[in-house]
């Protein structure tokens, strides 16, 4: 159920996006789903990239700072209130969510959300209880 | 009133009589009153005693200036060793005036003076300001800080002394020291010569041109200035800039100051007795050769300080100045023989931002020190490589430690400075060192 996220601090400046993106690109990972969470000076690029060993290898041999953190995938149509829907199954759960994000599918009517929690394993069992689809790592990376 | 006019009011002002002292004679006070304070720092330091021990030396063996070169220097870390009562020479009863300034390591060094102490710093103040034309009638806005840092009331006494009036504004507030030149008609201003820059822009601002106000002399000190930004000053306020040098473990200012030809700064001999010696090796140097400036109080009670090493790089210049004083000049301080930046007027050094970067994080991870100048004031950025162990992926948790690194630099520095997290490897290291300050203060 957990996806290998990959983050990077990246200063806040033109071009310093590229740099990471170029090396995965020559290495023949691919970028499924990408973040930037920004201040006015410095940021975070989050990652779900195919192989996320290799591209935790290959940022940190150029000298990237990688960190590795677990996140949940979770599918929902893309349509008014399916992200309602999953965030009401976690009301008064108690459990914590760090940061989400969402992106979907131009081609299709699916949309993914990316969730951190504080506790992961805490929420595999509410969401599961709940019915909600989590998405295996090789579901994402297929889709 | 004409310049030459002045010029000689300042020449004339009875205060600086012992500035015209006939060489002989001085050279002849000043061997007494060495002997005087070899003899007081003998008797009452202990530090200094077992130095002179040491090197198998008496009072007794000062028989001419040059003897000077035997005896031991003194260094700031003696002071900060002796924290905080260590090195004076009264007893407490006699001690009037504790100031106080930063030192290497976050720890401070306290300095001492007595009433006569302070009469000296006074006369030196007086004649130092006398000698840039100052005068009674004058109104003197002192814009250094008052308190521990001696900038403040030194200028204070010294515009008191002269029998000017003094509008002791202090720092900070430029809109209301700004008001307070406009509203009093002030003649002449003691700061830093950034914060004049600073008051300047801040002025026009304003709509007030400060070239329209009566002002017509700044007295600028504590920190290393150039010859183009005294152009800068005097073109852009239409003032005569004064550059005036000293420093607490000595007096405060009031060490020296420029006259009005401004060919340099007449150090106040009678009281400090100038040497340049080379920063390397510690050998004296003949007049006219660059090297550090080495400072013995002659008069001082509370604290006397014997050769002691300033860490300014100078020279003793050669000749008498057109003035007619007879006091020896030194050049402009251009540099220090050591790490220390003077960040608008506070002294700062690389070694604290270390011990404010290990005390955050407990390893120390690699920074840059970059200092600017904007509108006018002395700007310093710490940037701060992410490492591994500092990164984790939440905002949050970054801005933390952002937090926390600026509340430990803004705590041992006493300065607010800015903080940068930059990314790894992006500081350039030379040899495998960083180079630690980045100076882009061009003036």
């Amino acid at each position: 159920m957990k996806i290998h996220q990959i983050s990077l601090f990246v200063e806040n400046k033109p071009g310093h996006i590229v740099a990471p993106t170029r090396l995965l690109a020559q290495e023949g990972v691919d970028i499924r789903a990408l973040y930037l969470a920004d201040t006015e000076h410095y940021g975070i690029l989050r990652m779900i990239v195919s192989d996320w060993e290799k591209a935790a290898r290959t940022l940190e041999s150029h000298g990237f700072v990688v960190k590795v953190t677990d996140v949940l995938a979770i599918f929902v149509t893309d349509r008014p209130g399916g992200l309602a829907d999953v965030l009401e199954a976690l009301d008064g759960s108690g459990i914590n969510i760090e940061y989400m994000y969402a992106f979907s599918d131009v081609r299709g009517d699916e949309a993914i959300l990316i969730f951190r929690f504080a506790d992961t394993d805490a929420a595999i069992a509410r969401l599961q209880a709940a019915g909600i689809n989590l998405l295996a790592s090789e579901e994402l990376l297929k889709k | 009133m004409n310049s030459l006019l002045e010029s000689s009011i300042a020449d004339c002002h009875p205060a600086s009589v012992p500035d015209f002292t006939p060489v002989a004679q001085l050279r002849e006070l000043q061997l007494k009153r060495l002997q005087a304070v070899v003899t007081r720092a003998w008797q009452q330091v202990e530090l200094f005693r077992s130095r002179m021990d040491e090197r198998g030396l008496a009072p007794q063996a000062i028989r001419s200036l040059e003897d000077i070169g035997k005896l031991p220097f003194t260094q700031k870390s003696d002071l900060r060793d002796t924290y905080p009562f260590g090195l004076f020479a009264s007893p407490m009863k006699d001690v009037v005036r504790l100031h106080v300034s930063s030192g290497t390591t976050g720890k401070p060094i306290v300095v001492a003076y007595t009433k006569e102490d302070v009469d000296v710093w006074t006369s030196v103040m007086v004649r130092g300001l006398a000698g840039c034309g100052l005068h009674r009638g004058d109104i003197i806005q002192v814009a250094y800080g008052y308190g521990l840092f001696t900038g403040g009331l030194g200028a204070h006494y010294g515009a008191e002394g002269l029998g000017a009036t003094v509008v002791p504004a202090s720092t900070g507030n430029a809109d209301r020291q700004i008001m307070l030149m406009k509203d009093f008609g002030v003649t002449a201003i003691c700061c830093t010569p950034t914060y004049f820059l600073h008051l300047i822009d801040r002025a026009a601002g304003l709509g007030v041109e400060m070239k329209d106000l009566p002002i017509r002399a700044g007295i600028f000190g504590a920190e290393p200035w150039t010859e183009p930004m005294r152009r800068h000053i005097e073109t852009m306020s239409r003032i005569e800039a004064f550059d005036i040098y000293g420093l607490s473990e000595i007096i405060g200012p009031g060490v020296g100051c420029e006259c009005r030809r401004h060919q340099g700064l007449h150090i106040f001999e009678d009281h400090f007795y100038p040497e340049i010696v080379d920063p390397e090796t510690g050998e004296p140097l003949a007049d006219g050769s660059e090297g550090e400036l080495v400072l013995t109080t002659l008069s001082k009670q509370a604290m006397p300080m014997v050769r002691y090493r300033t860490r300014d790089i100078t020279s003793i210049l050669p000749g008498r100045c057109e003035c007619g004083r007879t006091l020896r000049r030194i050049g402009r301080i251009g540099r220090r023989s050591d790490d220390m930046l003077i960040i608008r007027g506070v002294n700062v050094f690389p070694s604290q931002v270390e011990t404010a970067l290990l005390e955050v994080e407990g390893t120390l991870p690699h920074y840059q020190i970059v200092l600017t100048r904007e509108q006018g004031l002395d700007q310093m950025e710490v940037q701060v490589e992410v490492t591994p162990q500092m990164f984790t992926d939440k905002i949050g948790s970054l801005q933390g430690l952002h937090d926390r690194l600026q509340g430990a630099l803004d705590h041992v520095l006493g300065i607010r400075v800015r903080v940068s997290l930059v990314e790894a490897y992006t500081i350039e290291r030379s040899q495998g060192k960083a180079k630690r300050v980045i100076d882009r203060r061009a003036s």
